[in-house]
Parts: C-alpha cells; structure tokens; sequence
C-alpha cells in the first residue's frame, strides 16, 4: 500500500517500510554501521531508549523537511523518514558520546568479569572493549547492592545490572504475571521481587538470555564452565510444553551438557524458531534436560559474532586468532586443571560465599 | 498590571461566595457561550506561553491535540511544582483556588476533557482538600458535574496526589504516575497529545498556564497579548528568594527589569545587611546561574528584563532562562561551589535512573563537587565534571538530564575561579567563601577531552 522509505545511513542508502526504526534500517545495512544496543531488544515490545549506546546522528530530517535534529536520537527508538540522513560511524558527534555512555555504563560496574559467568559472551565487555577508553576517570568506591536471592532457576548480581528492563519486559509479556521490577529511584534502582524467591515461572528462565550482562545467570551454569572452553550444538527435542519451541543450544564439553540455552541470531537476540515464532524456551528445556540422550543434536552451532566465543573455530565462524585456535585445539578434552576447571581450583561456587560480599579482588581464603 | 493576583488581598476570596461576588466565573459565563474552538482561538491570540518551565506556546499545545472520533480526551494540570526555588503555583492554588479551578473548567470545554485531572505534589498535604472543596463548590452552583449550565458539557475534575518525586513533574512521567504505574518519563514520541493518558490525547499544562486562560477569555487574546513585551505576553508570576530583603511570590510585567525587581520596594526590596549582590539563577534551579554583572545587563550593554528574550538574550555564553520563574539570589557571601553540589545533589536524588547518562552521570558529578567543596578536589576535577555535564546534556530520555547538566556547566562557566580557589586553598575553603569576584567577561570554555 504505502510506499517504502529511502534513507542513507553512514552514505549507504537502504528501503524500509514507513515505520522502521533507524535502527532496525541499520541492522538491514549490517556491520559496524549497526549501532550497538545494550537495552534493545527486537522482540520485546516496548523495549529500548533507556541505555543509550545506539544514539546516532541526523543530519538531515527527511526529504520534506530536510533540517538536522538538534540532538542525537536514541536509533532503536527514532522512526525512519523519507529521505533521512543518518550518521553512525561517520558522524563527529556519535563516538563521543557512545564513549560517554560507554563510560556510564562501567562506572558503577564491578568488572568482575574473571569470576563472571557472562564473560565472553557479554555485550557490555564488547561495548567496552569497542567503545570505551582504556582506564578509569572515576576514583569513588563502586555502587553496591545486598545479594538477593530472586529464585530457585536465576542468580541476581544486581551490582552488574545496567537497567536495561529487558528482563521486566520478558516477564511480562511472557509471563501470565509479572513477579519482579524495578524498585526505588535512581542510582538506587534495582531488579528485585515483592515477594522474596519468587521467579519461578516456567518461562522465566529467558531472561538470563536476555540480559545482556551477567547479572541474571543460570544456577545450574553457575561457575561451572567458562563459555569458550564449551562447545555449542544446536538441538532440539520435542518438548510438552506448546509455548515451548524445543530448538535449543548445548554448550558442550566433552560429552556432558553444561548449559542449554535458546538459540541467538546474529544480533544476539534469541532466533526465530522454525514454527516462525520467537525462540523462547521453557524452564523444563532450559534446566532439566541435561543429558545429550533428552536431544536430537543437529550439529555445531554456526557462531558469526565477534565473541571470544567464535575464538574455537567451529563451522562457519568467522574468529580471527589463528593462534587461539591451536590454543583451543590442545585444550579440548585435556582438562588441564589450571586453565579449564575453575570450579576446582577456585571452589568459587560454595553457595555460602557470595562474592558481592567480598571487598575487593577476592582471594583463594575467601573460599576456604 | 495584575491579572492572576488582582483578587489575592480580599478576605475570604477562597470561598466561592466572596469568589462569586467579586467577579468570579464571568470569565466561564462567556466562555460556555463561545465554542471549543473560539476558545482555543483566542488563547492562540493571547500569545500565552507554557509557565511549566518550557515557555511552549499554549494555543498552538491546545491546536495539536488528536481529536480521533469517540476516544476521550483528557486535561492534567501539573501541579507538581517541584523545581527548588518554584513555588508560585502553590500560591495560586492556596489564595486562590476558584482562579484556578475556573481556568480548569474552560480548558476542559475548550479541550473537549470530559473528565480533568489536577496532579498535585504529595508534600503540598493541606492544598488537595482546599481544591477539592472549591471543585465541590464550583460543582455545587453548577459550574461542574453533568451538562453544565444547559451546554450539554460533562465535566469532572479529580485530585491526585503524587508520592513526592521531582520527576513526575515531567508530564510523561506524570501520566505514568497518574495511571498508578512507576513514574518513569515515556520515550517521546509519541506525546501526549496524540497517546497521553490510558493512551488518550492528552495536554498537559502548569497550574499557572491553566489560571491565565480565564483572564485571556475576560479581556480577550488580543488584549492580553498587548500586554508585555514581543513574544513574552501577559503577566507571570515569580516566586523570589534567597538573599532578599522580601521573599515572595510578585505578579510583573514583563518590561520589568531585573534590576528593578532585586532592588526596587515595590518588589524583592533589595539585599538584606548591606552584601552586594554575587549571582541569580532567575528561572528555578534547572536554569544556568549567572553573575550579577551578566544578570543586570544584557551583552550589549542594555538592561536585562525579566522576559524569555531579554533573559535569554546571548545563550547560555551570556544568558540563561526565564524557566519556571523561581528567581534565587546569592549574595556576596554564598558559595557557588557548595550551592552547585546541593543542586547535583538534588538531582542526583531525582533522576528516575532509566537512562545511563542520567543515572550515572549525575552522582559522579555529585561526588566529585563534594569532594572539591571538602578540600579534597584536584585541578582536573574541574575539567571532568565539565566532560560529565558535556556527555549527559541533550543524550538523555527527559529533560532532567538537561538539567543536571546546565547548572554545573554555568557554575564552570562564570566561576571557574572559584573552583580553581577551593581546589587551592582547601583548608581555607573549609572557613571562608571566595570573595566578590568580577565576572565581566564570560568566560570560553575549551572543552577537556
Ligand atoms: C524533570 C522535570 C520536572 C518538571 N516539573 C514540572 C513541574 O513541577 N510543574 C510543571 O508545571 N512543569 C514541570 N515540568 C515541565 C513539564 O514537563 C511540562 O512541560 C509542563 O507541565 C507543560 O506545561 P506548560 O506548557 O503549561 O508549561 C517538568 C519537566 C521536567 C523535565
Ligand atoms: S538484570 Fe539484566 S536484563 Fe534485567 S535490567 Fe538488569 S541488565 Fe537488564
Ligand atoms: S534523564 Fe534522568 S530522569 Fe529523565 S528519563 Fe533519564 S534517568 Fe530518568
Ligand atoms: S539500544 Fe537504543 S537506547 Fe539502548
């Protein structure tokens, strides 16, 4: 019916349908002229304009009204307009500003990531790594918050959370009642529940895949593995649950299934499955299904992020360490106690230590 | 000239008899005989601008409002009157709530708002029971309720009171709040006026834009316009304090100057003790702060009036903000660096924490001008919170984020030495202010990378 829309993002010009975000137009061009989305999230309705990585530059409003926008806009939550201008990578304004937000996003953060079950696969660790200055502005102790424990499924570590409210909107709209939120106001925000250890619907555990940080992980993961020494296999089985799509991925070592999760598309939101809906997965899937036998395996996951993931080189990844590749190579399957198995090592996962407690870097005594 | 407070003195005005008596809803008498879009017309005529703190124009907010066939539309008045140094709404809605309930129900027919919400802040506690008994009132003689005066006009107004955060000021947040939600500012668009309340078209105006409306249906939009100065139409209220000799809420006129308000008897009365004046932030405490030199004169040498232009006159190099009208003065012996800290403070304490700029950015800020205000800041720290502001101005959700921004980078701006001073003489800061400096030139920052 309506026309498509021209509009030129970083002088490479894309047709959308009237009503696509910038953003969306971005991702349709690819590569790095995709800005960054820590709060967005395609298939949550409602999502974004909340971090702010993705703001991007005007310069020219559309071919009726051609005038630049006085400010940056958050893409993911600006429609397009016929004829628009849009600076991401070429824009003065934008890498400075996605550096601050960069930057306010680290400030508070506890860069735990040694003892982090996100690292790796975490999209603030590439937004810092890609966006960020190296070294830190801020000399004041980092915000904290007291450990919470939000259900049987989910770990919270609040102190990694960047509001992004993609869990909240998970559970809404995935849920038939939401159970957890935001509370209190500010710098004080955080993600908790009314009622103490409630999250335990049977969908909730896909807000661990969409928290772009390590702040909602998986208890059954928990400082079992480190996700590049795993291996990801899609599979699937044909699960109960109607909702429940069955197609999953086994991050695999050896031959023991260490994780199952919902399978991510290129943006690293869950996929669309085969019945064309979203990928959700029910808790059933996701926690209990353990074992190779529970799944019909399809084969090795074609990974094409830029994540240390893509470092083992399996089919269709586009890594580029060569040497890290060797590296992998002579690890697999040797279990070398030093570099592989940190649960022992470190003994990290002792439900009574809690590491938000700790102050400081911790220490091996921590643990004892 | 008073037009809003041209009734305040009499005794008992907040009654609806004495209201009645002295003149009280003619102005709706004439305007149920006009229709809907006469009104608007008019208001478009009066040149009235938004007395929230943006100056909008309120004919052309009224003219943008969706009109799709058979959803309801809504008013809300913000009354939530937050902004540290604002607190002229509070006096209309106190003296003269029949003033304001009068402009409401005019809004509302000319709006076409079936049901009118008022959103009141929550520490305002005694000021709810009196609207809701100038509402009962109003609706008691007919002014309310089901088919007003034979008009076939249904009107009703609610009271709500909010829980006491300065960001449900923010008309979006406000509307979340109203719907009992988390009050978090919308991501805009779409506005309210075409999805604001229950996602009904919504205008949301300031208690005092709402008050203007049945003096500019009495006289007309042509006279009012008359009235002031270019685009600065009326009268506004502005609600004075700090170093004054009298505090207080005063109608002016716009060719008044600020010169003339500080020191005239007629108005503020001066500085008390004899100090020199050292600084004003003339529009609530979102507004850049401006040295007395600057706030006397324009950058071309003229004097400064209390108008959107004149105040605004240079941008933010030489000028500030007409704002929402708290007119706060410092004199010679108050601290602009403390004074900023308490602000970074304040909205340090507000921000809803949705977006990371706001969120991080105004506590660090906050840090950091302690620690200067303490006698522990280092040279650098000037220049980073000057990098901090930069960042959180204009990439945030709201305004709010603006307005962390603004006073810090003001203070930078025109005091720069006064923080260079406390970073230098940190015991000495602990006892004593920086003198009255001369802040004849503004100075260009050169911003740190
Ligand atoms: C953080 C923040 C707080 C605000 N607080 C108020 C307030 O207390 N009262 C008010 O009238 N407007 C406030 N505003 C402005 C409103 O968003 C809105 O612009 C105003 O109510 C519109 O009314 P007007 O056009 O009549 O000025 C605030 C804005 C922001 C960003
Ligand atoms: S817990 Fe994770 S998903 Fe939820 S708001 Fe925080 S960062 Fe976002
Ligand atoms: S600017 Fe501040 S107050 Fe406004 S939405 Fe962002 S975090 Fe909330
Ligand atoms: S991704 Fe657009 S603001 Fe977060």
């Amino acid at each position: 019916m309506s026309e498509n829309f021209k509009v030129t993002i970083d002088n490479i010009t894309v047709e959308v349908a009237p009503g696509t975000t910038i953003l969306e137009a971005a991702r349709k061009v690819g590569g790095a002229v995709a800005p960054p989305t820590m709060c967005y999230y395609s298939k949550l309705e409602g999502s974004g304009g909340k971090c702010r990585t993705c703001l991007v530059e005007v310069s020219k409003g559309s071919e009726k009204d051609p005038r630049p926008m006085p400010k940056l806009v958050a893409s993911c939550r600006t429609t397009v307009m016929d004829g628009m201008e849009v600076k991401n990578i070429t824009s003065e304004k934008v890498p400075d500003a996605r550096a601050g937000v960069t930057e306010f996003l680290l400030l508070n953060h506890p860069l735990d990531c040694p003892v982090c079950d996100q690292a790796g696969e975490c999209d603030l660790q590439d937004l810092g790594y890609e966006h960020g200055k190296e070294g830190t502005r801020t000399e004041f102790p980092r915000r904290t918050f007291a450990p919470e424990d939000i259900g049987p499924y989910i770990q919270l570590h609040m102190n990694r959370c960047i509001l992004c409210y993609r869990c909240v909107y998970t559970a809404e709209q995935l849920t038939e009642r939401r159970e957890h939120g935001v509370l209190d106001r500010g710098e004080h925000s955080r993600i908790s529940t009314c009622i103490k250890n409630s999250l335990d619907n049977e969908f909730i555990g896909n807000v661990i895949d969409v928290c772009p940080v390590g702040a909602l992980t998986d208890k059954t993961f928990r400082f079992k593995n480190r996700v590049w020494f795993t291996k990801p296999l899609d599979a699937h089985r044909n699960c109960s649950n109607p909702n429940c799509c069955g197609e999953v991925r086994l991050w695999m070592r050896g031959d023991e299934v260490y994780r199952v999760t919902a399978r991510k598309d290129e943006w690293g939101e869950v996929a669309t499955a085969s019945n064309g809906k979203t990928g959700w997965i029910c808790n059933e899937c996701r926690f209990d299904k353990k074992d190779t036998k529970d799944w019909v395996i399809e084969g090795p996951t074609n990974i094409n992020r830029h994540s240390v993931i893509s470092q083992g080189h399996y089919a269709g990844t586009e890594g580029t360490a060569g040497k890290a590749e060797k590296l992998i190579d002579k690890v697999i399957g040797q279990e070398p106690k030093y570099t592989l198995d940190i649960h022992s090592v470190s003994e990290v996962n002792k439900p009574s230590v809690h590491l938000d407690r700790i102050p400081g870097p911790a220490h091996s005594n921590d643990f004892k | 000239m008073k037009l809003l407070l041209e009734k305040a003195h009499i005794e008992g005005i907040r009654y609806y008899d004495t209201y009645r008596k002295n003149g009280g809803y003619s102005s709706v008498e004439k305007a149920l005989k006009m229709s809907p879009d006469e009104i608007v017309e008019e208001v478009k005529k009066s040149g009235l601008r938004g007395r929230g703190g943006a100056g909008f124009p309120t004919g052309m907010k009224w003219s943008f409002l969706a009109k799709p066939e058979g959803v309801p539309r809504h008013l809300v008045c913000n009354a939530d009157e937050s902004e540290p140094g604002t607190f002229k709404d509070r006096y209309l809605m106190e003296f003269l709530p029949h003033l304001f309930i009068e402009g409401m129900i005019i809004s509302s027919y000319a709006l076409g708002s079936n049901t009118s919400y008022i959103y009141i802040r929550g520490e305002y506690a005694w000021i709810p029971d009196i609207l809701e008994q100038a509402i009962a009132e109003a609706k008691e003689a007919g002014w309310l309720g089901k088919n007003i005066k034979g008009t076939g006009f249904d009107c009703e107004i609610y009271v709500q009171r909010g829980g006491g955060a300065y960001i449900c000021g923010e008309e979006t947040a406000l509307i979340e709040s109203l719907e009992g939600k988390r009050g978090n500012p919308r991501i805009k668009p779409p506005f309210p006026a075409v999805q604001g309340l229950w996602m009904r078209p919504t205008v949301v105006n300031n208690v005092e834009t709402i008050a203007a409306v049945g003096p500019i249906i009495t006289m007309g939009g042509d006279e009012y316009a008359k009235l002031g100065a270019g685009r600065s139409t009326g009268t506004k209220l502005i609600s004075a304090c700090g170093n004054l000799n009298k505090p207080g809420v005063y109608e002016i006129d716009f060719n008044l100057s600020v010169e003339e308000f500080i020191y005239s008897d007629e108005y503020c009365g001066g500085i008390p003790n004899g100090k020199k004046l050292k600084a004003c932030i003339p529009g609530g405490s979102s507004v850049p702060i401006l040295p007395a030199n600057l706030l006397l004169h324009e950058s071309n040498g003229n004097k400064r009036l209390m108008n959107y232009e004149s105040l605004s006159e240079g941008g933010f190099q030489t000028g500030t903000m007409l704002g929402s009208g708290g007119f706060i003065v410092l004199d010679e012996d108050q601290c602009v660096v403390r004074h900023t800290m308490s602000l970074a403070h304040f909205y340090n304490h507000e921000s809803c924490g949705q977006c990371s700029p706001c969120r991080e950015g105004t506590g660090w800020m906050y840090k950091i001008l302690k620690n200067i205000e303490y006698g522990k800041g280092k040279m650098e720290d000037i220049d980073l919170l000057w990098d901090i502001q930069r960042r959180i101005e204009g990439n945030t959700i709201c305004p709010l984020g603006d307005a962390a921004a603004w006073p810090v980078a003001a203070a930078i701006r025109h005091f720069r030495d006064e923080f260079e001073w406390h970073v230098l003489h940190p015991e000495e800061a602990q006892t004593r202010n920086y003198g009255l400096a001369h802040y004849a030139e503004p100075r260009t920052i050169v911003a740190a990378q």
